[in-house]
């Protein structure tokens, strides 16, 4: 049986990398006592896969992965039994069982939505929230993505879904986050300070992931037009 | 929410934050308001090291089980957030509490191996506690030693307060009671310590000085007051099955050198082999009852969620329910897809049969430890393992599949001869040729065996018969790798093996700070002033730069190491009484020079001395 996981990852566990999160739900699988399946061999593994890897230092409520298990009760005393065996940070938000045809959760993520907080800092946000509808507004949004063999010239418009001030403090996005197209919220923010002419670092603002969803039409592809977006959990 | 001492921007500046934010799986968050005692417990070298150390688990739990005292974990920052502390002025703190050192009551610091003094002093000056121990103000923590190398303090006897010789389990209660106490009198640093040293296995070295006769060897130790001991008893559990143990170890969220649950199966060892300190200064051989550890395994294993469980022990072949409990382990770890990873074993028909079990034969390797090439200097250090064992022990495992064989040598022991070391090649030969005997052309499963021999240098350890033996100079030992490998390139099957030698000049060190006397403490503080740090790190280990440091100070390394000791020549060390007796010793160490070998505690009692702790295997536990 196919099981979803939403969990969200915060305060100090943000500087756990994902490698990590993965050591840490595996035991936490075996605390809790669930009967997950293994790979067969000398050194078994459980069958597990997450949606996306989240950075170092960025903060969610929409985290998800996929297991395997050989028998449950109810997904709701799954879902108590994991938060049982959880550390501050952590918390499981939802547990659903997935129909069989469903593809994992990592070939799903089609999209993500981001929420970016100004920290303290001296840089004028409240004019720069104003600046973004000019910004999204341009022809083409070029990002120069440095990468270990070298320089690579994006186009970061068709990936970028919506954009918008939450309030004079926050900016709240929502990006491409497929394996072929993904978008990190940093690049939005580097094309837009390039855009705006002051320089945004990266410590100026935190960052959490809001949401992961999939497109259910596009079936794993990249979003074609306006297809309805769902989370990863809403899966039928 | 959490609070992390270091701000966000210095956490995802440095290498592995994890390292520093607390917040693990079973890590013991109190109230400091609920608390009379907080107790910072450190082992001076980085997160992934010190967290894989069982001794540090075990007190950490006992600590914390009491109500009221609070135990924390310090470990060494790594070079990059040593850097930063430095420069921002920022206090070590404890990862549970996030709150500096120096607020606490307690330091205390296991010492497992020599090459870690500077790294206490990097601890004590990053928690801004002053470096000697006279030098602190009534409000610092008590800066406690523990562990292995207490059994020779002296050499970094001036940065602590106080050494806790022996096994935790037994006498923190009573210091921690006898702190809590004279705190409620009103009473003052001078007069904890004074009190302290009153306990058995607590030892106060700022009370004692060292004498010495004018060719620089001791001739005493005065005391400052009366009513001191004489000499420190290390203190010992005598019923491990009726003790702490961490049965919700600290779960790490970065991979650590032991990411797995450790079963302390027995402590000390039968064997007596006469170069091994470990083996004298842990006796008598105590086992734990085999349904103790069934029980906290399982109990364990749930706990932590590990994926893994290790045996431990220094000799776990000698275990008398082994195969009771292996039975048990391969049975319930089986069913809950738990690894099971061997400590290394004698080999034989039983362990081969175990190892198949729980390994991929194609992938493990064999472990035989010789650590003598011939014969004649197996039975001079009492090592009971002989060639025809191991042969046969090789033929049986390459029948089995084996094709991989580690060995493990010592090089410069006492009367080690060329003939000695030509033996090391040539037993590995030996392996080799069993290999082609046994194993028919086509059921060669990589085609080839290979043979990885190490050698190490040996160092003369306290509390040994050959603590009174003279140690190598760099160059020799030098020389005699150059043998070995000469010897190893002469053989038939050389092809077949492979030759790994150890560092000698950190070996030079450790054999100085071993047999070391006070006068050592100035070279080591002198050391981490010029940025001597993680000193067992290849990578950090500035030779030159101690080689100097001696020189300046006036310490000569050859009175440490190569110098001839007399029989009666008084040690740092003899003021500790470890149960084994120098009479014991000495004998061993005429025996060892005659070449003759002396019986295991299980064959026949020998009369170590350590029978006065009426436990364990000792013909006088009853
Ligand atoms: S078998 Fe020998 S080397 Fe090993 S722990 Fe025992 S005494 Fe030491
Ligand atoms: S007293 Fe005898 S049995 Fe006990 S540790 Fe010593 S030699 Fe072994």
């Amino acid at each position: 049986m196919k099981i979803r996981i939403k969990f969200s990852k915060y305060g100090t566990m943000k500087y756990i990398g994902h490698l990590d999160m993965m050591r840490f739900f595996q035991k936490a699988i075996r605390r809790a006592g669930i009967d997950v399946r293994y790979s067969e061999g000398f050194s078994p593994h459980q069958i597990m896969s997450f949606a996306a890897p989240l950075g170092v230092g960025m903060e969610s409520c929409g985290e998800y992965m996929d297991i395997e298990v050989l028998s449950m009760t109810t997904a709701q005393e799954m879902k108590e039994a994991l938060n049982r065996v959880m550390v501050e940070g952590v918390e499981i938000l939802s547990v659903s069982i997935l129909p069989d045809h469903v593809q994992n959760a990592m070939a799903s993520v089609a999209a993500a939505s981001y929420l970016l907080q100004k920290k303290e800092g001296d840089y004028p946000v409240d004019e720069l929230t104003g600046k973004l509808e000019a910004f999204l507004a341009q022809e083409t949004i070029p990002y120069t993505k440095e990468t270990k063999k070298g320089v690579k010239e994006l186009n970061l418009k068709e990936g970028i879904y919506e954009l918008e001030a939450e309030s004079n403090r926050a900016i709240r996005m929502l990006v491409n986050a497929s394996s072929s197209g993904n978008i990190k919220p940093g690049m939005v923010m580097d094309a837009f300070s390039a855009f705006a002419g002051v320089e945004i670092p990266p410590s100026a603002y935190r960052i959490i992931k809001l949401e992961t969803y999939m497109d259910p039409a596009a079936n794993g592809k990249d979003r074609q037009g306006s297809h309805k977006l769902i989370p990863l959990d809403a899966v039928q | 929410m959490r609070k992390t001492a270091l701000s966000e921007e210095i956490l995802l500046q440095v290498e592995k934050p994890a390292r520093y934010i607390g917040n693990e799986v079973n890590s013991v968050v109190k109230n400091r308001e609920d608390v009379a005692v907080r107790f910072a417990m450190c082992f001076p070298d980085v997160y992934e090291i010190g967290m894989s150390h069982l001794g540090i688990q075990i007190l950490y739990s006992m600590f914390n089980s009491w109500e009221d005292v609070w135990c924390e974990r310090v470990y060494s920052p790594w070079t990059d957030l040593d850097r930063i502390m430095r420069e921002q002025d920022i206090p070590l703190f404890g990862l549970e509490s996030q709150e500096p050192v120096k607020e606490m009551d307690f330091l205390g610091i296991t010492l497992q191996y020599e090459m870690c003094y500077t790294n206490i002093l990097q601890i004590l000056e990053l928690s801004q506690i002053p470096l000697q121990a006279t030098e602190r103000g009534e409000d610092m923590p008590v800066v406690i030693g523990g562990g292995p190398c207490t059994y020779n303090p002296e050499p970094i006897a001036d940065f602590f307060d106080l050494f806790y010789i022996g096994e935790g389990e037994t006498q923190y209660r009573r210091l921690l009671d006898w702190y809590v106490e004279n705190r409620k009198q009103g009473g003052t640093r001078q007069e904890f310590l004074r009190g302290a040293a009153q306990i058995p296995g607590i030892y106060v070295p700022q009370f004692y000085e060292e004498l010495y006769h004018e060719d620089g060897t001791i001739s005493g130790r005065r005391k400052l007051y009366e009513e001191l001991p004489d000499r420190v008893r290390k203190e010992i559990v005598t019923d491990v099955s009726d003790t702490y143990y961490p049965l919700k170890p600290v779960v790490p969220f970065i991979k650590v050198t032991q990411d797995r649950v450790v079963l302390e199966i027995q402590r000390g060892c039968i064997r007596g082999c006469r170069f091994c300190q470990a083996g004298q200064i842990y006796r008598p051989v105590r086992e734990r009852d085999a349904e103790v550890l069934k029980k906290y395994a399982v109990e364990m294993l749930a706990n932590t969620g590990h994926e893994e469980i290790s045996l431990s022990s220094l000799s776990s072949s000698d275990y008398s329910r082994l195969d009771e409990l292996l039975e048990f382990l391969i049975e319930e770890c089986g069913r809950k897809h738990i690894n099971i990873s061997l400590p290394s074993l004698r080999i034989d028909a039983f362990s081969l049969d175990v190892m198949s079990k729980v390994q991929d034969v194609k992938k493990s390797s064999l472990t035989f430890a010789p650590e003598a090439g011939s014969q004649r200097l197996r039975d001079v250090i009492n090592k009971g393992l002989t060639e025809e064992v191991i042969l046969k022990g090789s033929a049986l495992a390459f029948e089995g599949g084996w094709t991989r064989v580690k060995l493990y040598f010592m090089l410069g022991l006492p009367t080690e001869t060329e003939e000695d070391i030509r033996g090391i090649g040539e037993l590995s030969n030996k392996i080799a040729a069993t290999f082609f005997e046994t194993v028919p052309k086509d059921r060669r499963v990589n085609g080839k065996v290979q043979i990885v021999t190490s050698t190490s240098f040996f160092i003369p350890k306290p509390f040994t018969p050959f603590q009174w033996a003279s140690m190598c100079t760099k160059e020799e030992f030098l020389e005699k790798a150059y043998q070995t490998k000469k010897g190893i390139m002469e053989q038939l099957n050389q092809k077949s093996i492979k030759y790994n030698w150890h560092e000698a000049d950190v070996s030079v060190l450790e054999g100085v700070f071993a047999r070391g006397d006070r006068r050592i403490a100035k070279v080591i503080l002198e050391a981490y002033r010029r940025g001597c740090l993680f000193d067992s790190w290849s990578e950090y280990f500035k030779n030159d730069v101690w080689l100097q440091c001696f020189e300046d100070c006036g310490v000569d390394i050859g009175f440490y190491t190569t110098r001839e000791r007399a029989d009666d020549e008084i040690f740092p060390w003899d003021f500790i009484d470890c149960g084994i007796t120098r009479q014991f010793l000495l004998k061993e160490w005429k025996k060892a020079q005659e070449g003759v070998v002396s019986p295991n505690c299980q064959t026949q009692c020998q009369g170590c001395g350590a029978g006065t702790f009426q436990c364990g295997i000792c013909p006088t536990a009853s």
